[in-house]
């Protein structure tokens, strides 16, 4: 994929700007995965491309597993002390306190343990909440899939949409219009652009009525059926719109880009040449070629969406893991702090993995 | 990239080795500016930070003493925007443009810092790892792709949460986390660098692994550090801000993310306070654009094959 970046960017046909730089604010590098796949032919060269990928995903998520534990075992001070917020407590107290949380044990069994329960799914107990970390991992999970697959669809489409017009139409105004706008909301902080978005649409500016709730996931007017359905919907808008507009660009460049490399092939003066009409020769004949290194893009921005989605989620008070994330930050919770930082890592570990592995299927020409 | 000027033989002729290399690198300078020039969005960029770092350079003499103190704060907290406050006041009656200035330094600070820390061990690693092949350059690079897979942001935040509160650790936890782009670019470079006959040659002279890193490929892979630097930057103002307002930055220092985080503890959202959120947000993001638009400009003057996205 690094490969398909650059080569969209510096395609000599291409008079398109280079994909951005890595955007922080959403949480991750674009250009993440690894070398662009060569793989030998057949099926069982398929099968050992599959089998070394796994296992390079297999040995990245060992390696966040070693970095969770002992990064977080940096804390200056005495993590019980951290637990009991500085209250007075007995000696007896604090010793069962670390008892509890297996803080007497030396510090490579702390490790074994850790890793053998953590693979369960046994991330221990949050000191704030007092109760399991997955559980309410697995409670906030839902709303989280929900506002970052909604709006992983909308800037895909909206990506790919923008991205195909505009490099038909290069050098044109709408071309040079689109692209100065996506580059200009890719540098807004995307928990700016919620703080300005709720006090215009939820709180109101002037004679602007609130058009949208300030934050959550639900009014808990004891809503059912559709009218429930149509509550999230009217929460979810707002915290989609700013996801998509921080993220579309990352889609519409690379899409512009790889578009802009297709356009010098012969297969498009065929297709011309035998008639067709222009717009049929962009959505029939160049668009699905060029999508392919959109498509791997993909996988990469929906690993990416989960960990941006922390701060949108914080901005919009939404119960999904990002909100989830910062409240633990600011106890600090370790035990959800340490199981976030590892799901929002594998996550995007697992979302490379996929791209990886679906490439060559889409794409016949890198197995040869 | 461009012709190695190293390469070029001598036309004219010099006085002495040191006249000669800095002759050849102000015609460099020359040249790039020239090209430079002709980028207009570059050029726009440029004049914005231009601005901006002096206006947060002079900072101190704009705003007085006080700007800062919230004992001594001249205005009542949370006023509406005046001749005297263009900005309103935040809840203790300071002046916000003030302090959006006094924000504007820390911002550029961190940014500026934690770009030069990231591209700094990018290049270490990328022309080490290019220059020493096998087993060092294997381990390198596995660490490297390691960390490309690292959400960057959750990784700097996890840094910034354990590690004590201050602008170091800010700079700290983005540089150490944005590093291995650079590292992968720059390695690239050096092994198409050091491909070079006039490598062989150093070599065949007894030019050592020092020699040959900091004299041959090292210059030849400056321009493409530089480029990156300049995108690395606008990366790096925008985590700074994020780490900020998620309460992780130097809470006595005045960021544009702390702004941002005050405003919103101060309810500023719930009452509506558009002009207490609005201006830091859009410095934030005036200063990542203007880098960004410079970043693309020097990109496609030093790596023409980019072509002209004038």
């Amino acid at each position: 994929m690094t490969v398909e970046l650059t080569k969209s960017g510096g395609g000599p046909g291409s008079l398109g700007p280079p994909p951005p730089p890595p955007p922080s604010s959403s949480g991750g590098s674009g250009h993440q995965a690894s070398q662009a796949p060569r793989i030998p032919h057949g099926y069982h060269g398929y099968l050992r491309y599959v089998a070394g990928k796994l296992a390079g995903a297999a040995i990245s998520l060992l390696a966040v597993l070693v970095t969770s534990f002992f990064l977080f075992r940096m804390i200056p001070g005495d993590p019980v002390k951290q637990m009991t917020g500085g209250r007075q407590m007995s000696t007896e107290q604090i010793e069962s306190l670390r008892r509890q949380f297996g803080l007497d044990q030396p510090l490579w069994q702390q490790f074994t343990d850790y890793c053998a329960s953590a693979l369960t799914g046994d991330f221990g107990t949050s000191f704030q909440f007092r109760a399991p970390v997955i559980d309410k991992i697995t409670e906030a999970l839902p709303a989280t899939l929900l506002l970052t697959g909604t709006a992983f669809v909308l800037y895909t489409l909206i990506g790919i949409w923008i991205g195909s017009r505009a490099a038909w139409r290069r050098g044109r105004f709408g071309d040079r219009f689109h692209t100065a706008f996506a580059l200009t909301l890719y540098s807004v902080p995307s928990f700016w652009l919620g703080l300005l978005l709720i006090v215009t649409l939820s709180v109101g500016v002037g004679p602007l009525p609130g058009l949208f709730p300030t934050g959550g996931m639900e009014s808990g007017g004891g809503e059912s059926g559709f009218a429930y359905v149509l509550d999230v919907a009217h929460h979810l808008t707002l915290p989609v719109i700013t996801l998509v507009a921080v993220e579309y660009a990352r889609t519409l460049l690379v899409m512009r880009s790889s578009l802009l490399d297709e356009m010098g092939g012969d297969y498009l003066t065929t297709a011309r040449a035998k008639g067709l009409r222009d717009d049929l020769v962009r959505r029939r004949h160049a668009v699905p070629n060029a999508l392919l290194p959109t498509v791997t893009l993909l996988f990469v921005n929906l690993g990416n969406t989960v960990a941006g989605a922390i701060l949108v989620e914080t901005v919009f008070s939404w119960p999904g893991l990002g909100g989830l994330f910062y409240q633990a930050l600011s106890v600090p919770d370790l035990p959800l702090v340490q199981a976030l930082f590892v799901l929002f890592a594998a996550s995007v570990i697992l979302m490379n993995t996929l791209a990886d592995l679906v490439y060559p299927l889409l794409d016949p020409r890198v197995s040869r | 990239m461009t012709t190695p000027d190293a390469m070029t033989p001598p036309d004219a002729t010099p006085t002495s080795p040191r006249a000669f290399v800095w002759a050849r690198r102000r015609r460099a300078v020359a040249r790039f500016w020239r090209q430079y020039r002709t980028h207009r969005a570059g050029l726009a960029g440029l004049a914005v930070l231009v601005v901006i770092a002096l206006l947060a350079l002079a900072a101190p003499w704009i705003t007085g003493p006080d700007a800062r103190s919230v004992t001594r704060a001249p205005g009542a907290p949370m006023e509406d925007p005046s001749a005297e406050f263009p900005l309103g006041t935040d809840q203790f009656g300071r002046s916000l443009l003030y302090l959006l200035l006094w924000g504007a330094r820390v911002s550029l600070a961190v940014g500026l810092l934690a770009a030069f820390l990231s591209v700094a061990i990018g290049t270490l690693v990328g022309v080490t790892a290019g220059h020493f092949r096998g087993w060092y350059a294997t381990v390198v690079m596995r660490i490297t792709d390691w960390f490309l897979v690292m959400p960057t942001l959750v990784l700097a935040i996890a840094l910034a949460t354990v590690l004590e509160r201050s602008i170091g650790t800010t700079i700290l936890a983005i540089g150490v986390t944005t590093w291995p782009t650079t590292a992968r670019l720059v390695r690239a470079q050096t092994l198409a660098v050091e491909s070079r006959p006039y490598i062989e040659r150093a070599t065949a002279l007894g030019g050592g692994h020092g020699h040959i890193m900091t004299r041959h490929v090292l210059p030849n892979v400056m321009p493409l550090v530089l480029a990156q630097t300049t995108l690395v930057i606008s990366g790096a103002i925008l985590t700074e801000a994020t780490l900020a307002f998620l309460g992780l930055g130097d809470p006595t220092v005045v960021s544009w993310g702390g702004l941002l985080q005050d405003a919103r503890e101060a309810g500023a959202v719930s009452s509506g306070n558009w002009w207490y959120l609005a201006p830091p947000g859009l410095a934030i993001a005036v200063v990542a654009l203007a880098f960004t638009l410079c970043g693309r400009a020097v990109e496609s003057v030093l790596n023409p094959r980019l072509g002209a996205s004038r």
